[in-house]
């Protein structure tokens, strides 16, 4: 697994650790005081670096690798998953995917974007940025579940949609404002969960949605960091202050009432601990959907829209 | 994202915008085939070269001027301004920013609403300003914009909105983004509520403005040559490490991959508007409701 320059100098304890814990059984010289004292610094060392973190070791952690992906959290979160493909116009895109499943006896219609896992599979899922189809298929995925009255549950992980010159041909913006406008009519509740990188347009694509929880180490921009900083400082360097600038870590959007809550994530991220992270995600969205049991269809779509209304800051001015 | 492209071209300018070596303000060269025009003709040609139909980009009050009856605008809630509650720096701050904007353009914001008429049929009429911080949509553009449509819900008038905006406004952080998805959900309801939406398009729209309301008009008109796009030609550029085709996201671009209705003139604007407003609200008055 890939290790963070800040995880370096746990991940050196947990090495030492290690080395002695071999060394004791090979020469059969009694360490477990040292041992177990390391482990403790170890351990207090995670927790104080893990609660110290600045804005881009948060982004760091958010892009791991090894974060989980959509297809990983419907699998451990949903029994009887079917991944569904394609938009039905032009192709499938495998960077957003999705499909109906059932979680604790109920069905739920799960869709997310989805990172690769290595190189390759990162090369065919185009690094988690998805091209118009990706949006063209999530909202056929929620017009379906629109139909059979089912509750949306969405995880966004993406650096943004893709800029690229098929996407620009084939209507990238045109698909992500109609979704954008679609999902503000469905009368069935959306739940969305930032998982990792909640990369501008591409990541609200998928989450106009009534409750948006974000992972605790997950973030959401208007634009990536660097892209700010190589905009507004003419640089990409300044890419750690532009970080700090647009409070993008789930604290600050949850202080700026652009989300609901925070899923919190085992010691060290979601990266170390999956099946955790699942537990967490699943527990969140079973006390979520409770709350629209006996709701009304009119009233889950004006929950929505009067959510996504009241967002601004702004002078009214004298008139 | 695109905003770069604004940035990029204002970088260029200094040589691009040279003014002629004659007093005054009388000729203008135009940017594209550089022809000697005089000022007077070139207005009264509503901005629009007359060798070369290079649209020039237009103030506020230019196309309050050129495109609506005289004196019709009323315009609403211009007194709305932005706040720097991010208390935002880049080079400068978001404060300064504003202040310089304000002063440059003698709007608030980026975007002027109002209602008007058009051919003597009444309207709700949004005006983006690409000169107010490259119209980018921060809070008050997201505001006005949902503003405009809910005044086109209540009155049942047509909705029209000349969009040129670069994007999302950053130093208004995820807030920005935000306004995407509360503008477009506003559409949605002005579609239940059976009254048209004309997005105008025009040079350069670009961004999470294109992203959101400026692609979803019942009819989404653009003016000749206007840049029109989701991620910048640079980005893209970029991103593909090819040289982009000829054209690339301009207006006839878009026609040809049927993401626009239809590219019109601006000297033909005004009638086009006017038909398809006349045809559009007739439909509804057959249906014998108002």
């Amino acid at each position: 697994m890939k290790i963070l320059e800040f995880e370096k100098p746990i991940e050196e304890l947990y090495v030492k650790i290690e080395e002695l814990k071999r060394l004791s059984t090979d020469s059969e010289i009694d360490m477990a005081d040292e041992i177990s004292k390391i482990e403790k610094r170890a351990s207090q060392m995670k927790k104080e670096i893990f609660s110290n973190l600045s804005p881009t070791q948060v982004i760091q952690i958010s892009r791991h690798p090894n974060r989980p992906s959509t297809l990983g959290l419907a699998r451990l979160i949903m029994d009887d998953f079917v991944e569904l493909h394609g938009d039905r116009v032009f192709g499938d895109d495998p960077s957003i995917v999705g499909g109906p499943a059932v979680m604790d006896g109920r069905r739920v219609m799960v869709i997310g974007h989805q990172k690769g896992m290595d190189t390759k599979d990162n090369i065919y899922r185009n690094f988690g940025m998805p091209n118009p189809e990706g949006y063209r298929k999530a909202l056929r995925l929620m017009q379906m579940a629109e139909t059979f009255e089912m509750p949306i549950i969405t995880f966004v992980d993406t650096p943004g949609a893709y800029p690229g010159l098929g996407a620009e041909e084939r209507g990238q913006a045109e698909a992500i404002a109609r979704n954008l406008r679609e999902m503000a009519n469905l009368t069935v509740p959306v739940i969305s969960y930032i998982v990792g990188e909640g990369g501008s347009g591409g990541a609200l694509g998928i989450a106009v949605a009534n409750r948006v929880y974000m992972l605790q180490y997950a973030v959401y921009s208007v634009i990536s960091p660097e892209g700010c900083a190589s905009i507004l400082y003419r640089d990409a360097k300044h890419a750690e202050i532009a970080a700090k600038n647009m409070r993008i870590t789930a604290p600050d959007v949850l202080n700026l009432g652009l989300a609901d809550g925070i899923i919190p994530e085992p010691v060290g991220g979601a990266h170390q601990d999956w099946p955790l992270t699942a537990q967490e995600i699943k527990s969140s969205i079973a006390s979520s959907l409770k709350k629209y049991d006996g709701m009304s269809k009119d009233a889950i779509k004006n929950e929505r829209y009067d959510k996504f209304r009241s967002f601004g800051k702004f002078n009214v001015g004298s008139r | 994202m695109s905003i770069i492209d604004w940035f990029d071209r204002r970088q260029k300018s200094g040589s691009k915008r040279e003014k002629l070596n004659i007093p005054g303000d009388l000729w203008v060269k135009c940017f594209h085939c550089s022809e000697i025009l005089y000022l007077k003709d070139l207005e009264a040609n509503l901005k629009v070269c007359p060798k070369c139909n290079y649209h020039f980009r237009i103030t506020p009050e230019e196309r309050v001027r050129y495109l609506l009856d005289e004196d019709s605008f009323k315009e609403v809630s211009a007194d709305m301004g932005p706040i720097d509650f991010l208390e935002f720096v880049d080079s400068k701050p978001y404060a300064a920013r504003i202040k310089e904007a304000q002063s440059k353009t003698k709007h608030k914001d980026a975007v002027v609403i109002g209602t008007a008429m058009i051919d003597a049929l009444p309207a709700n009429v949004g005006i983006m300003n690409f000169g107010y911080m490259g119209g980018s949509m921060g809070s008050v553009v997201g505001e006005k914009v949902t503003l405009l449509i809910e005044a086109g819900i209540a009155n049942k008038h047509p909705v029209l909105l000349f969009t040129s905006s670069g994007g999302a406004r950053m130093q208004e952080g995820l807030m920005s983004l935000m306004q995407m998805a509360k503008t477009s959900a506003a559409l949605a309801r002005l579609r239940d509520a059976k009254v048209p939406f004309f997005s105008i398009l025009c040079d350069p729209t670009t961004g999470g403005t294109t992203a959101s309301f400026a692609m979803l008009g019942d009819v989404n008109i653009a003016e000749p040559g206007a840049l029109i796009g989701f991620a910048g030609p640079r980005v893209v550029e970029q991103t593909i490490r090819q040289k982009l085709p000829k054209g690339f996201q301009r207006a006839e671009f878009l026609l040809a991959h049927g993401m626009v209705d239809i590219v019109v003139s601006r000297l033909e604007l005004k009638s086009t508007l006017a038909r398809l407003m006349r045809v559009l609200t007739l439909t509804s008055g057959r249906k014998g409701k108002k």
